[in-house]
């Protein structure tokens, strides 16, 4: 089992089936499989934030909710997150790609992806750190149930070695 | 025609759609005007109305009704793109045009010199429904998703108090209902 396969895998048994998406290099071929699969509604969204309350919609009308995102974008939605999710207890499965970690390229990616673990801490938001694939396959329904369970947005932090 | 008004007309030409409804004292003035099971009042996260409406028009299949704001919408123009692209039958995004951010004290929005509901006939929304009078929805309601109504009310507010239910209890009974 591959990353991407252990997630794609890993978000069916979990039940997921909504997912709102935006890009990045390491999620493309999740994305790709969540597009072809007729179970699950999949939505690309302009703008985290967006798709975020995207969900919550979905969740009121009896989806089962995932966001398939860059840690960036966890930036632009900081008051989603607390005024809409924290605030009306909803859950949410939210597959971070963690861009600025140990392996990145990308100079401008360090300071969001440093300040990502602590906006999440402060947001109260439980977070996952999957290091293989069969990690991140078993995390992904415990990281639903949680979120289900505990009425709050829960997280996977896929880190640049991960994939 | 001010909000309030509009709120009214609209909330007495629905049936059991299913209403989000857009933070500040746009919920305010409809919990007022009329409680019930099928409104989400929205007591945070400005912009997320339209958002919201859609994933839910998305999940199941009741008409769903979105009360927007010309200062909500603005700050969340890419959900026009993202309605369109998606294409619900069952949803109807009504815009509240007061040109003001009404709830923070009346500043002005851009919608005094941007006429909201061009962009979204340049988005490609084929139904689009504007009212500076009588909000008569009988057209609206007929016609097919997603639709674009785009109506003028005055700036102010209504007095009215702020909604006494705890937003898990507004979340609950919506669900419920839906169910």
């Amino acid at each position: 089992m591959d990353s991407s396969d252990a997630i794609y895998q890993g978000l069916k048994k979990a039940g997921i089936d909504f997912v709102v998406s935006l890009p990045c290099v390491n999620l493309g071929k999740i994305i790709e499989m969540v597009d072809c699969d007729e179970e699950i509604t999949h939505v690309p969204v302009t703008r985290e934030e967006e798709g975020f309350g995207i969900c919550a919609g979905a969740y009121l009308g009896g989806k089962k909710t995932a966001i398939l995102m860059q840690n960036s974008g966890l930036g632009n939605s900081v008051n989603v997150l607390a005024s809409l999710y924290k605030l009306y207890k909803l859950p949410i499965l939210m597959v971070m790609s963690h861009r600025g970690t140990e392996g990145e390229f990308m100079s401008a990616q360090i300071p969001m992806g440093e300040a990502t673990p602590g906006v999440l801490d402060t947001l109260e938001i439980a977070y996952f750190l999957p290091k293989t694939p069969e990690d991140a396959y078993k995390a992904l329904s415990e990281a639903w149930l949680l979120s289900e369970m505990g009425g709050s947005p829960t997280a996977m932090l896929l880190e640049i070695g991960f994939w | 025609m001010k909000r309030i008004d509009a709120i009214k007309r609209i909330s007495e030409q629905l049936e059991d759609e299913p209403v989000i409804s857009n933070i500040g004292f746009p919920s305010r003035e409809l919990y007022a005007v009329k409680d019930s099971p099928t409104h989400f009042y929205m007591l945070g996260s400005m912009g997320m109305a339209s958002s919201i409406g859609l994933g839910l028009a998305l999940a199941q299949e009741r008409k769903v009704v979105a009360l927007d704001g010309d200062g909500s919408l603005l700050m969340n123009l890419g959900s026009l793109v993202t309605i369109y692209n998606q294409n619900p039958e069952n949803f109807i995004l009504i815009l509240l045009d007061n040109e003001c951010y009404g709830s923070t004290g009346s500043q002005c929005t851009y919608a005094s010199t941007v006429n909201l509901s061009r962009i979204a006939e340049a988005v490609g929304f084929k139904n689009i429904f504007s009212f500076k009078g009588d909000l008569d929805l009988t057209e609206v309601l007929k016609a097919e998703g997603p639709v674009f109504v785009h109506a003028k009310v005055e700036p102010g507010n209504a007095d009215v108090p702020v909604i006494d239910m705890e937003p898990e209890e507004i979340k609950e009974r919506f669900m419920e209902n839906l169910k």
